[in-house]
């Protein structure tokens, strides 16, 4: 059996991947419940910011946490006009074809990283990745707290937006009921490009908090995304509470399983997770619709 | 099906198997190889994606699991090719019920259904890839024996028009779907499950048939790709390429019908070569034009390149002024 320190300590560090976790399954989960459409293209989407975040660091040795300054407002362009240019247009109003317009865009953004960096895997050349924390008997990596504390700091705003100011207001009518906001002067087409502009901004926080610990290589993104499907999935589709409670668990759930059937195998315990919800509750934890 | 149904297919399968007799070169005849088995995985995407309208975003856990137990049944168990090759087909059927049943009985649909098959190839492919049985991360090398009985040929030749006689079986296939009571509750299930069954279609026996005959006919695909290539690991046999590949063949074509695979794949493939030739050999610049041809198809042209020509066809009949 594993000493408790390991166990205290695999769940720890399972609750501080799980918060990073919870905030890029945030950005999906807006856009499901606004849009109701399923974004493949977001785990691509974290790619390039993760590449916005290394190039930031690599060309200008911008610090990841002052280049958010930076990339997030970039990051939500990017969403915006992808959504308002691209994805609405071209999609015609079916879901299914929502579907294959973000698969093919996850394709043609994942390629043109391979293309242009190759498949070479690169890190953040700092030693701010080795930096501890003693918490009595406990080693903490502090990228990871800080990670920790950002995505539940930037939970909570985007909570706040949603609930108190009119863009929240917005979106949430248009969430609502589509047709009704239009009706009340709610220009849904840039409510929609808005949403996933949010999406995209979770995106660009959580890759300029992963960087300090993690790398990146054009496939980066894949890794997370069936991740973040399974917390949103699990936490209910369209549930911002859902989506950080259900990152959380993944969180710790996948730090349980690396450590009890290794690195390779401990993937599967989140996929069974993600066929089993599916299969038995499709409406999560916390959804109401399905 | 009358002899009209038939001609435009032994039309096009006369024109593909005399295309090898004519002199081309060895990375040519591979090239229309890896195509035709393209073609065949989208054909079989294409019954339950085109003409049933469940989108999967899993195909390679058929394709994979035809090509590994063809692949395993030789080496491990000793068993003639043909037999392994038959016995991968069924298998990945079973696959498939095994897949449909958990998924339609729980209702999943549209994107759920979507997620749901992806995350059981990648199930699979962790699987496989830690797996003895399967050579895990090593792969499996299926031992060079050329003959009748090993189904490997000294000719590529040969193999393509193995290939080749594969893809004229499922077009068959596909062909009695666009005519068969089968297709048409199919069909019916796809434009409103609902109304379907308020009709009497017993909508989850026919979901259940069409994913079976779905991936029976992709893991054909892989089972025949293991035996061309000799080579087989969990990146290959469950990797998303194959379930991107299989699903961009029918969309580029024309999906929902019986030709679109074939002739997506063919666009497809060529137009990959095509661009890898002028970028000199930068990774991803091929898949980068599939992804922009799939947006693109489905932005201008939903029906893809056979609707094109049919929609032009429609618009010169609406052209005939209506007294003359």
């Amino acid at each position: 059996m594993y000493a408790p320190q390991i166990l205290i300590e695999a769940a720890l560090n399972g609750l501080m991947t799980g918060a990073v976790y919870a905030l890029i399954a945030l950005g999906l989960t807006l856009v499901y419940g606004v849009l109701h459409i399923i974004n493949f293209a977001h785990g691509a989407l974290l790619t390039v910011a993760m590449f916005a975040v290394w190039g930031a660091f690599a060309l200008f040795h911008l610090d990841p946490y002052w280049a958010m300054l930076g990339i997030v407002p970039l990051m939500f362009g990017l969403g915006y006009g992808l959504q308002r240019f691209v994805i609405g247009p071209a999609s015609h109003g079916s879901d299914n074809n929502v579907l294959l317009v973000t698969l093919g865009l996850s394709i043609v953004l994942e390629n043109a990283l391979l293309a242009l960096f190759r498949s070479d895997t690169r890190a953040l050349d700092s030693d701010a990745a080795l930096q501890v924390v003693e918490l009595g008997p406990l080693l903490l990596s502090t990228p990871r707290l800080i990670g920790f504390a950002a995505s539940l700091a930037v939970t909570g705003l985007l909570w706040l937006v949603l609930n108190r100011t009119d863009t929240g207001r917005a979106i949430r009518a248009v969430a609502r009921e589509k047709l009704g906001a239009r009706l009340v002067g709610i220009e849904v087409d840039h409510v929609y490009a808005v949403t996933f502009g949010l999406g995209c901004a979770c995106l660009a926080v959580a890759a300029c908090l992963l960087m300090p610990t993690y790398y990146v290589n054009p496939r980066s993104g894949a890794a997370f995304v069936l991740v973040a499907f399974t917390i949103v999935v699990l936490g209910g589709m369209g549930s911002i509470a859902g989506a950080l409670v259900g990152g959380l668990i993944i969180g710790v759930v996948e730090s349980f399983s690396g450590l009890l059937l290794g690195d390779s195998l401990g993937q599967i315990g989140i996929f069974l997770i993600f066929i089993l919800v599916l299969l038995v509750r499709p409406t999560g934890l916390f959804g109401a619709r399905a | 099906m009358s002899a009209r149904d038939l001609l435009p297919l032994i039309l096009a399968l006369a024109v593909l198997a005399a295309l090898p007799f004519l002199g081309l070169s060895g990375s040519v005849l591979n090239f229309l190889v890896t195509t035709l088995i393209i073609a065949l995985a989208g054909v079989g995407w294409n019954v339950l994606g085109g003409f049933g309208g469940q989108y999967s975003f899993g195909h390679a856990a058929f394709f994979g699991t035809g090509a590994y137990a063809t692949a395993i049944l030789q080496m491990k168990l000793g068993w003639n090719a043909w037999g392994a090759l038959g016995a991968g087909i069924g298998i990945g059927a079973l696959a498939g019920l095994a897949i449909g049943y958990l998924s339609f009985r729980a209702g999943l649909r549209g994107s759920y259904f979507a997620l749901v098959t992806l995350a059981f190839a990648e199930v699979f492919r962790i699987l496989a890839n830690s797996a003895d049985f399967t050579g895990g991360a090593a792969g499996l090398l299926l031992p060079l024996r050329p003959g009748l009985a090993t189904l490997q040929f000294a000719d590529r030749r040969a193999f393509y028009l193995l290939v080749l006689a594969f893809v004229g079986v499922a077009l068959l296939a596909s062909r009695w779907l666009e005519r068969s009571r089968f297709g048409a509750h199919l069909i019916a299930v796809r434009e409103n499950e609902e109304a379907a069954r308020a009709l009497g279609v017993d909508a989850l026996s026919v979901k259940l048939r069409a994913i079976a005959l779905s991936a029976a006919i992709t893991a054909a695909a892989g089972g025949l790709y293991v035996q061309y290539f000799l080579y087989l690991d969990a990146g290959v046999a469950y990797g998303t390429w194959i379930s991107v590949e299989a699903l961009l063949a029918p969309i580029v074509g024309g999906i929902g019908t019986a030709f679109g695979p074939l002739v997506g794949a063919l666009a497809l493939q060529g137009l990959g070569e095509v661009t890898k030739h002028l970028a000199g050999g930068v990774p991803g610049v091929d898949l980068v034009v599939f992804g922009a041809c799939l947006i693109a198809v489905i932005a201008f042209a939903p029906q893809g390149l056979l609707g094109l020509r049919r929609r032009r066809k429609a618009r010169a009949e609406r052209a005939v002024p209506v007294g003359a």
